[in-house]
């Protein structure tokens, strides 16, 4: 089969590989039939994520149709299309019963890697390095799919991959997001970063209450987007010096909630970015925070910090004192993708969310590696690549 | 002689009575212990152990339980001539709030003098620790997911293509 392989930072390509086969008896086999690119994907691509092997199959958000099932796997059959949730999760240990789906215990065969850098393990998730499991990913033409009687829901008839195949991960992650800001009514959200995950998350904070949202970011098509898909106020980051602009905006009382959809790899212009960037050259640190910092001095006291954004290793100059002297509650993590899968299903049923309207790419399986390109460097007003295999 | 003794412990999310029966069954013991190639029972307290050692060795011994209380422990320790003389505890205990069961373990090894007991240093001495935790990781994985994970076989850029299509 195709499949789109990490060759090295900045390098993808499209090889063939052998087909995938079930391992174990609760694993199926998908065809799939439509995959995306994450910002997630990008840390990788940029080198930022270590433990990538040359050859590592990428790609954890896709859907496709069920072509071989394990003996354990009863709930689905040949021919089902389905939604894959991007943590590998085995919804028997206590993080599953708990809706933990992304720090489940058992599914990293590489545990013992992840707890030497962590401390314990995360679920494994598929197509994203050595750490998390070295799963084969899905940016392929068939892929592998784990605990197939847990993770996976079927496609309702009638709906199309591309009104789902967000469900994977950037609608719930944009969800999780909102949802850790307990929004209250009359409560300001602000939101760093206007890719798929902040778009996710923005449109999630105005269907949770939030007053005003107000997204950050220095791509006008992004921001134009926010906009025109879920009313929200913008801030170009290149343009205003965005804590005096959100303070001003909210009356002097700084944001309830603050997201950071940037991630470590954000980016900045000043000083501070100098700094980083040594710093990492020389390896000291794995993160850019500069969205989580201004975060964190924007954020009005007693208020949340929520991060979507991934963060790898180590990142330095967080402003701890702010968040400890501001009382802030800090709340991060991969998304428990499982947990909110049929409510947003139904959402999108109901018309109230089209994910879809993020997406502003289509292409081929073989153009992955433009696809990377052209998204990195948010060319082409690029905000959200799928794939068609 | 060298000694080594390891100490670990894990939480599985079933009771102690399903924990200790599938411990006490021997036979599923191979499926989690990486290490270990066979066991065979030789009466109700008696087995035979073979086990893969370092540089295609092969070590055996014969192990008897010398403590067995259902669902709370499980004793053992070899019998003279082992390669490899050992003697362990694995204790089971109810885990607060709903949490399963803790398994505690505590292995102690002694090491036989010579070449094989220099070989086996220098792979104890790396990581007997991880060894066993890794054993308790997997047998916890078939405890709660019924299946061990694992990638081996999987597809990667790095093999050639056996055969395309499907
Ligand atoms: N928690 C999860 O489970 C999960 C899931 C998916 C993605 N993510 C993470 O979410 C983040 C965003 O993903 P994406 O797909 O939207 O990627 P993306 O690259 O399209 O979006 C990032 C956006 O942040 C903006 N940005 C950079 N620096 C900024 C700054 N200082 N202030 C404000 N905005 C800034 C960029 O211009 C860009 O528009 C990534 O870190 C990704 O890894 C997390
Ligand atoms: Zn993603
Ligand atoms: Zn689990």
């Amino acid at each position: 089969m195709k499949a789109v392989c990490w060759i090295a930072p900045n390098t993808v390509r499209v090889q063939q590989v052998p087909d995938p086969a079930l391992l174990n008896p609760r694993d199926a086999i998908i065809r799939v039939t439509l995959t995306a690119i994450c910002g997630s994907d990008l840390h990788l691509y940029d080198g930022y994520i270590p433990a990538m092997l040359p050859g590592d199959i990428l790609g954890h958000e896709f859907v496709g149709e069920v072509v071989e099932v394990g003996r354990e796997v009863n709930n689905l059959k040949i021919g089902d299309r389905v939604i894959v949730p991007f943590p590998i999760s085995c919804g028997n240990c206590f993080f599953c019963r708990r809706d933990l789906w992304s720090l489940c215990d058992n599914s990293n065969p590489n545990a013992a890697m992840a707890e030497e850098l962590w401390g314990y393990s995360p679920a494994g998730i598929y197509g994203y390095s050595q750490i998390l499991g070295g799963y084969a990913g899905g940016q392929a033409e068939y892929v592998r799919v784990p605990f197939a009687d847990a993770g996976p829901l079927k496609i309702p008839d009638g709906m199309s991959d591309e009104q789902v195949v967000l469900l994977t991960d950037v609608l719930p992650t944009g969800y999780q997001a909102a949802e850790f800001c307990d929004i209250r009514p009359g409560d300001s959200v602000a939101v760093w970063g206007c890719g798929p995950v902040g778009q996710a998350a923005i449109k999630s904070a105005a269907l949770l209450g939030a007053e005003r949202v107000i997204a950050i970011d220095r791509f006008e098509e992004r921001l134009q987007m926010a906009r025109e898909w879920s009313g929200a106020e913008t801030l170009n980051y290149a343009e205003v010096d965005v804590i005096d602009a959100l303070k001003e905006l909210t009356g002097g009382r700084g944001p309830d909630a603050c997201i950071d959809a940037a991630g470590m790899e954000a980016h900045d212009f000043g000083l501070e970015g100098v700094y980083d960037r040594a710093k990492q050259a020389l390896c000291l640190e794995t993160g850019r925070p500069h969205a989580l910092r201004q975060a964190i001095i924007a954020c009005r006291k007693g208020g949340v910090i929520s991060v979507p954004g991934v963060y790898g290793s180590f990142i330095d100059k967080v402003p701890m004192g702010a968040a400890f002297n501001k009382g802030l509650t800090l709340r991060m993590g991969q998304t428990h993708v499982q947990r909110y899968l049929r409510p947003l299903l139904e959402r999108i049923q109901r018309g109230e969310i089209d994910p879809s309207f993020i997406i502003t790419h289509r292409m081929r399986l073989d153009d992955a590696p433009h696809g990377y390109e052209i998204f990195k460097h948010k060319q082409d007003e690029c905000v959200k690549v799928v794939l068609r295999p | 002689m060298a000694s080594i003794e390891v100490r670990t412990a894990v939480t599985i999310n079933r009771s102690p009575h399903d924990v200790y029966s599938a411990w006490r069954a021997l036979e599923n013991i191979p499926r989690f212990m990486r290490h270990i190639e066979s066991i065979s029972q030789a009466g109700e307290r008696r087995s035979h152990w073979v086990a893969r050692g370092p540089a295609g060795l092969r070590l055996s011994w014969d192990a008897e339980i010398v403590a067995d209380q259902e669902g709370e422990l499980i004793a053992w320790r070899s019998l003279p001539g082992a390669d490899v003389e050992n003697h362990g505890l694995v204790r089971f205990k109810p885990a607060p709030g709903d949490r399963g069961t803790e398994v505690h373990a505590l292995i102690r090894y002694r090491l036989p003098g010579g070449v094989l007991g220099q070989a086996l240093g220098n792979v104890f001495n790396q990581g007997a620790g991880r060894l066993i935790q890794g054993d308790l990781r997997r047998f916890k994985q078939l405890m709660e997911a019924g299946e061990i994970s694992t990638t081996e076989g999987q597809p990667s850029g790095r093999q050639r293509e056996r055969e395309h299509g499907r």
